[in-house]
């Protein structure tokens, strides 16, 4: 099993984000995590999918993305040959005792905190994927309240030739 | 002028002929404007038929086959008949009426989200929400469904967009989808490497489907065949590629095929399969056709080709197109030892069947009927065991072979042969189907009767769901599970109150005589060939 990021290209319209999504549900791909968003171009959309399968599967959702009448481009890459980066909010109980243990861990992690009230705190993360897991399992001794990540986002590295 | 009229003048552009459909209110605009166009309408009697009648359609003509069907229940009928063609690539272009645009999501009367309900079993959807689209949105639809990997585009419309004005009305010269580019020319590379293969290959075999019939390069295949003697066998959807007595063809393949056939891909040094998906009742395992030998996997969708078997050298692009390629090139093959082998085959691994004196045998039935038949007669195939009677012992001649191979949809063969009828009026079209199937479909001998439809329907009958009756007792031991097909109508009875005739065979005594009355005028006929429940494919 090999880890793949597509970069795929789209069409801007209503709908394509289910038609992708259905795609690798009905061909039984499975999907890691999937971001979606606009690009510099108003009609063009960069979705982000990290899947994994053997050298065939990789190909076909690579041919089968390709396939799709509203996708304009697909980027494979292996992890080594793209920037990923992810994004999360996580929110975080804590007391007096542990405060300064959770501090220090936020600053370990790079971790900045975003909000905070009386007994509760919100931490962003924006690091690559393994790291930000590995501060969700850092901050589990405290009490998670709730999590949000964004998915993988990737662009393949600067090269002469982009 | 209205968006109605927008969509007629569209159709008109497209050289459409013939328009399948049901009305319902929210499609009403559409069937108001087609009367003051020269398009034929024909009132199917359920949707589903709607689609397959203009599969039967577009298979004849080469060109999309329409239908137009009103919203909710209308529409969700229609996706059996989509997901037909669209298992088996064929292309056509589906009008689905819609509810009012601001209605849309609010669950009002009729209303389902058809282009999210249909997104697997079509090439592409559109709901059109901008009466200004709809001229591109045709003229891609209609570019979409025949180019490429054939197959259904699904236009859903509101009917306030039906009804909306349109102003300065142009049908588009061209396409700009700058997405969508199929791969038509083959690259010349590649075919170099097959004609190396080919020149070295003591056992060639071509194995052709449905894909060479889309390309409409059955000609060039043929040709191919005969200038280089390599030898061809073909899946289900291949049938009639080859006339069935090319002294070069060895049949259908799989399953359901003829054992010579199976060995010849087993044995063969070089396998070219055209047009094909190397799905698994074809190929049940991609090995055999790995194993031992060089792959060519010749396919106008570069996704089918490594979807089941990787081959050695993959080939992308319109079969047509790198057929004639071949045929430009000077080059020869050497095989005339493994053909001898492979005719020796044929003789010695016949199928052998005894039949039941006592009732119709089928496969001696099909064989003289099929002799009888008019050299470029339409045959079409049900689906249950008369379709795998029908793959074995049907002889293709100069006609057309047609059944829904990918999806195996029961019901299939009458609506599918009244479009072939009706798209080549002048042609013999037979649909052949069992009870089961008939039963599926029977309510079109009413738009048969209405208008003037002279297809020949063949009921294999044996009160059976004959193919799940014969998996139980395989798989089951006898232990017959709801397959009994009692109770079904007297079909001489039934058949009259449509003022169809009837014929009726028993036994393979008479079947000459009423072969011969079944076939003589272009009228439609109801023959109910009686078979032994029990007989297995």
């Amino acid at each position: 099993m090999k880890k793949k990021i597509y970069s795929v290209l789209v069409e801007n319209r209503s709908g394509v984000l289910s038609k992708v999504a259905g795609l690798f549900s009905r061909r039984n791909f499975n999907i890691e995590s999937l971001a979606v968003g606009e690009t510099d171009a108003k009609d063009v959309s960069c979705m982000t999918i990290v899947s994994s399968g053997d050298q065939h599967t990789i190909e076909q959702i690579e041919k089968q993305l390709n396939k799709k009448i509203d996708v304009i481009k697909v980027k494979t890459f292996d992890e080594t040959q793209a920037i990923a980066r992810e994004l999360m909010l996580i929110k975080v109980k804590y007391n007096k005792s542990n405060r300064r243990d959770l501090m220090e861990v936020c600053d370990m992690m790079k971790a900045q905190i975003v909000d905070m009230s009386k007994h509760f705190v919100m931490i962003q993360l924006c690091d690559v994927p393994e790291r930000t897991t590995l501060l969700i399992s850092m901050l589990q001794s405290f009490g998670i309240v709730e999590v949000a990540r964004t998915g993988t986002l990737a662009l393949g590295k600067c090269s002469e030739n982009d | 002028m209205n968006g109605a009229d927008a969509i007629i003048k569209c159709l008109e552009a497209e050289g459409v002929t013939t328009v399948f459909g049901y009305p319902g209110v929210a499609i009403c605009p559409f069937y108001n404007s087609i009367l003051e166009s020269s398009i034929r309408t024909i009132l199917i009697r359920t949707e589903q038929n709607a689609a397959h009648a203009a599969s039967g359609m577009a298979r004849m003509t080469g060109r999309p086959g329409v239908c137009a069907v009103t919203s909710g229940p209308g529409a969700t009928n229609v996706i059996t008949g989509i997901a037909t063609a669209f298992a088996d690539s064929i292309p056509l272009v589906c009008i689905t009426g819609q509810v009012n645009s601001e209605l849309l999501g609010s669950d009002v009367f009729q209303e389902a989200d058809i282009t999210g309900a249909v997104e697997s079993f079509v090439k592409y959807s559109y709901l059109v929400r901008d009466a200004k689209d709809i001229p591109r949105i045709f003229k891609e639809a209609f570019h979409l469904a025949n180019t490429g990997r054939k197959g259904p585009v699904l236009i859903d419309v509101p009917i306030d967009i039906q009804n909306a004005t349109v102003t300065n009305f142009a049908y588009p010269t061209e396409i700009n989808m700058r997405t969508y580019k199929p791969t038509v020319k083959g690259n010349a590379v590649q075919i170099k490497k097959v004609i190396k293969e080919l020149e070295k290959a003591k056992k060639p075999l071509l194995c052709v489907g449905g894909g060479v019939l889309l390309s409409e390069a059955e000609g060039s295949v043929r040709d191919f065949s005969k200038r280089f003697g390599v030898p061809v066998v073909s899946t289900m959807m291949g049938i009639g590629v080859m006339p069935t007595k090319d002294p070069l063809y060895f049949g259908m393949v799989g399953n359901n095929g003829k054992p010579y056939a199976n060995k010849a891909i087993q044995d063969c040094d070089l396998l070219i399969m055209v047009g094909a998906r190397v799905a698994d009742r074809a190929v049940n395992q991609p090995e055999i056709i790995t194993r031992n030998k060089v792959l060519v996997h010749i396919d106008v969708d570069p996704a089918e080709i490594g979807k089941n078997a990787g081959p050695t050298i993959p080939l992308v692009g319109d079969a047509k197109h790198i057929f004639e390629d071949f045929l430009a090139q000077e080059f020869t093959v050497d095989c005339k030892a493994w053909t001898d082998e492979l005719s020796a085959n044929r003789v010695s691994m016949a199928p052998k069947r005894n039949p039941n004196p006592k009732f119709v045998d089928p496969a001696a039935f099909i064989t003289e009927l099929s002799e009888k038949m008019q050299d470029n007669a339409v045959y079409v195939a049900d689906v249950g065991q008369n379709q795998i009677w029908s793959c074995a012992y049907h002889i293709v001649k100069g006609g057309r072979f047609m059944t829904s191979g990918g999806m195996g949809t029961m019901g299939y063969s009458i609506p599918a042969a009244m479009g072939a009828k009706l798209a080549a009026p002048d042609r013999q079209v037979i649909a052949v189907c069992g009870d089961g199937s008939f039963q599926m479909s029977m309510m079109e001998l009413a738009t048969m009767r209405q208008h003037g439809v002279a297809v020949k329907i063949i009921v294999i009958k044996n009160n059976y769901l004959g193919m799940v009756r014969q998996y139980q007792h395989f798989t089951y031991k006898d232990h017959y599970s709801v397959v009994d097909l009692s109770g079904s109508p007297d079909l001489k009875k039934l058949v009259s109150a449509y003022d169809m005739k009837y014929l009726r065979l028993d036994n393979m005594k008479k079947a000459s005589e009423i072969i011969d009355e079944f076939l003589k005028n272009d009228e439609s006929v109801l023959l109910e060939c009686n078979v032994d429940p029990m007989d297995l494919v």
